[in-house]
């Protein structure tokens, strides 16, 4: 096995851990995987930042507009430090589709243990891509994110095609409208699925469509806290 | 426009002919709207070939000729499609599809202009320079393939090139000048464009704000070599022995494929690897050995200092006591100094370290004097320009100004010069920043180390010998 990254061989270390079981076959080499950063410390219980205080300042907003909130909290793995950049740039904007596989395994583990919660009574929903930008990229990252995990997973979402979130300012995502539509109605608690929380808009637009719809409550799981 | 009803010969068709001539292109790549192109398309302007090709146990790209089974992988299928392989080697280039063809351009092709007296260069070139340039004016007017160009760091070797692409350019040839590094490219372009006033030039790099790669005198770093296609009858190649040209099969692969069918092709090196010094001890490779520096003084020959507590010192990112013996017995005190480490880490650990210790010691005065810098440092372009303009006294580096960079006026150390990383090449490279100036013909070079190793031994030898064979003993 070649490292997803850098594609040096990964030969695997024998250790105690490994000895009697095989071990999970890894996708990254040691010191590509070391450079990815986890989040780590108190974090804000809404929105994952790393922040001292239980809840945000950004989160403190949102609670005061609650008409606008619909996500009762998001849950996040890793930071946007400029390895990750440099990895969701060739994932998803050069479109190295395999690249994903590297998030599997802490994708999975930290969804079993944060959303257990629920006892699979939820549904897993990816955050759609515009049907033009599928075709550019041949794939959507969050639903293959979303395929990592153990809950069904149901694209009720689609989405009218617009200039790309990453190209917007704070203010400019903030205010947009919504750019969803709903395909089928559901009665299950829904988890977002998606690659990135950065303001946080894209993710309460479809929470508060599938709220309007009969959606009991919505929650957020994304790979980066950006 | 309907280009049916146009000729030939029309404007329209002259000025895509001049876009996409010589290119090997993606869709994407080709800026034109779906209707022009369809019509180019059924007019064979435009020509598809197969972008991945299915081979025994593998695939292969037609782009970057990969054939490395990890670097390719599927997309996920959409319904009722079939499953479509890309490739990941060039992925930063646009990704290559196996249901998506590449193109090029099998309309007219360019007739590029012939110009009279195109070089503006108004030098005068050393003798060594010029029995260089002649075997090159040679090498274009007989149509001869390869040949080799060995000059030591300091030759002048761009001036060398200057005869031999006037001779291409006033037969109406196209020329590419290829290097490993989009800094060489940088600071290559004024100085082409100032010895070619009237022909136009174009710099092509990763990020370069300069795009369409249609001028006569291309200067490209080897990726860029990955969009042509039969486009250059004189092809230049800067440094054959650096990385990644050596490394990575598929710039070679390119560059090939971007020589046009009757071409000339240049390669240019200081520190030719075992492979170019086999062809040329066999004969197979036409070369010619430029052994003297432009101004006319031998290369500095390394010194090497054992130390034997170097890598605890080292570990602990400590002053080495023999770099700071060696410092204070130095003969020239003024003189820059370039500290060569192997790590990134090491550079970044032996900044505060020596800042400390230089401090305590006098040799500098403030923080701004000692500065590191290595590949992944973003101001490195700033740093060295400092370092040139003397604002920065001491700079300590890693393999990155090794090569191509010239600084007037220092002395080189290496620390830890049995690293892995300083194979024969670097170190010759590393030693040949040394002496640059006609000023100041001479610098210091010493390796510190903790035991000799068999590319430190080889290098001293290499250095030696290229002296020797320049007429000094």
């Amino acid at each position: 096995m070649n490292c997803l990254w850098c594609d040096r061989q990964i030969i695997p270390e024998i250790n105690w851990e490994n000895i009697f079981m095989l071990a999970k076959p890894k996708s990254l080499c040691g010191e590509c995987e070391g450079k990815l950063e986890y989040l780590q410390g108190s974090r804000c219980k809404k929105c994952s930042r790393l922040s001292e205080e239980a809840v945000c300042l950004d989160c403190k907003w949102w609670n005061e507009h609650a008409e606008r909130d619909s996500i009762a909290f998001n849950y996040s793995i890793f930071n946007y430090n400029s390895f990750m950049q440099d990895m969701i740039a060739k994932w998803k904007y050069r479109g190295d589709y395999v690249l994903g596989t590297a998030f599997k395994l802490d994708l999975f583990q930290v969804f079993s243990k944060r959303f257990a919660f629920l006892k699979n009574e939820a549904l897993l929903v990816p955050i759609p891509l515009s049907e033009e930008r599928l075709r550019e990229r041949g794939f959507n990252q969050a639903k293959m994110l979303a395929e990592f995990l153990p809950l069904p997973c149901e694209e009720l979402l689609t989405r009218i095609h617009g200039e790309k979130q990453s190209k917007k300012t704070r203010t400019a995502r903030i205010s947009t409208n919504n750019p969803f539509k709903l395909t089928k109605t559901v009665n299950k608690s829904v988890i977002l699925v998606d690659d990135i929380y950065t303001t946080g808009t894209t993710l309460r637009h479809a929470g508060s469509l599938l709220k309007a719809h009969g959606c009991p409550e919505v929650y957020a799981f994304t790979l980066i806290r950006g | 426009m309907d280009i049916k009803n146009t000729s030939h010969d029309s404007p329209p068709l002259e000025i895509y002919a001049r876009q996409f001539s010589g290119k090997l292109l993606l869709r994407t790549e080709i800026l034109l709207d779906e209707n022009t192109f369809q019509q180019l398309l059924s007019l064979h302007l435009f020509t598809p070939v197969q972008s991945i090709k299915r081979k025994k146990f593998t695939y292969q790209c037609q782009r970057c000729g990969n054939q490395k089974r990890s670097l390719f992988a599927t997309l996920p299928r959409t319904s009722g499609k079939k499953i479509l392989h890309y490739c990941r080697n060039c992925i930063e280039m646009g990704r290559v599809i196996d249901s998506e063809p590449l193109y090029y351009w099998t309309g007219k092709p360019v007739k590029w202009l012939e110009h009279e007296a195109p070089c503006t260069w108004d030098g005068q070139l050393t003798a060594a320079q010029q029995r260089a340039a002649d075997h090159i004016v040679n090498a274009v007017n007989n149509h001869q393939q390869e040949l080799l160009i060995w000059a030591v760091c300091g030759a002048g070797k761009t001036e060398m090139l200057f005869p031999g692409m006037a001779t291409a350019l006033s037969a109406g040839k196209r020329i590419c000048i290829a290097t490993p590094r989009a800094d060489v490219v940088r600071e290559l372009m004024p100085r082409l464009q100032k010895a070619f006033q009237h022909v136009p030039v174009q710099g092509l790099y990763g990020g370069s704000k300069d795009r369409a790669g249609t001028a006569q005198i291309i200067i490209a770093t080897t990726h860029q070599l990955l969009r042509y296609r039969e486009a250059f009858d004189l092809l230049i190649i800067d440094e054959i022995d650096a990385f990644p040209f050596h490394a990575d099969a598929s710039l070679p692969f390119a560059a090939n494929r971007a020589k046009a069918p009757q071409h000339t092709t240049i390669y240019l090196t200081a520190t030719p690897r075992q492979e170019q010094r086999r062809q040329m001890v066999g004969n197979k490779l036409p070369h010619i050995f430029v052994p003297i520096r432009f101004h006319g003084h031998p290369l500095p020959v390394p010194t090497m200092k054992m130390s034997f507590s170097l890598k605890k010192e080292l570990q602990k990112s400590e002053v080495p006591l023999a770099l700071m013996k060696w410092l204070k017995n130095r003969k020239h005190q003024t003189r820059q100094l370039l500290i060569f480490v192997p790590t990134i880490q090491l550079a970044d650990n032996m900044r505060d370290q020596l800042f400390v210790r230089f401090r305590k010691e006098g040799l500098i005065k403030s923080t701004n004097e000692l500065a590191a810098v290595h590949a992944q440092d973003p101001d490195r372009t700033e740093k060295v320009q400092a370092f040139r303009k003397k604002d920065i006294l001491i700079m300590i580096t890693t393999t990155i100004l090794e090569r191509g960079v010239t600084f007037p006026s220092v002395d080189v150390v290496i620390l830890d010069a049995g690293h892995e990383v300083f194979d024969e090449a670097a170190l010759v490279q590393i030693a040949g920043r040394a002496g640059r100036s006609p000023d100041d013909p001479t610098g210091e070079v010493v390796f510190f180390h903790d035991g000799r190793t068999d590319a430190m031994v080889e290098a001293v030898d290499s250095i030696r010998l290229m002296n020797k064979r320049g007429g000094f003993h």
